[in-house]
């Protein structure tokens, strides 16, 4: 898709962007940044899937971020860190 | 359904909630029956979670209320058997006269 591939980055961000229908990645998360924690899949676009479609082959990754980085002043342990998988489509670079 | 900043009311990671309250449950046959056609189905590649999901999540806020979890399910499935050509609504309907004929019990649609 014309873009690096993610495995060679470390910091992520989330993107923030609201488009309307099935979309896996949660928006509390949009717009955070956290770091790689490994790479997994590919597994179909579930953006896809969802209408009926085949998916594209897409990488999948698991995403590290840490609660401080979340939930700001409101986190109670901010360096407790929360995973999250997210589609490569979702992630830009930092 | 949609707040001004496009965040839909089934992603509720973050929002106030209250304590989980580990409750007891069982599963009553016909949700038994809902889950292994939905397992069926999906072996058959007629969907995937992903669209069950997407009609869940179109069904709007007030679902939770007024459905329960297996009632959600067994509409989903359907919309997405018909979207996926397997039965027409017509059929369905047929069907479900058919079926609403046999009693409402178990024990009638057996012994007439």
């Amino acid at each position: 898709m014309g873009r690096p591939p993610m495995a060679d980055l470390d910091r992520v961000r989330v993107r923030k962007m609201m488009p309307p229908g099935h979309v896996r990645t949660p928006a509390y998360l949009r717009g955070k940044t956290g770091w790689i924690e490994r790479q997994l899949g590919p597994f179909g676009n579930p953006e896809q899937q969802a209408y009926g479609l085949r998916g594209d082959p897409l990488v999948l990754y698991r995403v590290r971020f840490t609660m401080a980085e979340v939930w700001g002043d409101g986190a109670e342990r901010p360096d407790d860190t929360l995973d999250a998988e997210i589609y490569e489509h979702w992630l830009e670079p930092v | 359904m949609t707040d001004f900043n496009g965040k839909r009311w089934h992603d509720m990671g973050g929002a106030a909630a209250g304590p989980v309250v580990p409750a007891e449950h069982d599963f009553a046959l016909w949700e038994k029956r809902v889950d292994a056609l939905m397992v069926l189905c999906s072996t058959k590649g007629l969907f995937t979670v992903d669209g069950l999901r997407r009609a869940i999540e179109d069904m709007g806020p007030d679902v939770f209320e007024n459905t329960t979890y297996y009632d959600r399910w067994t509409a989903a499935v359907n919309q997405n058997l018909i979207e996926a050509g397997i039965y027409t609504l017509g059929e369905l309907g047929a069907k479900m006269d058919e079926v609403t004929e046999r009693g409402d019990t178990y024990g009638q649609a057996a012994h007439g």
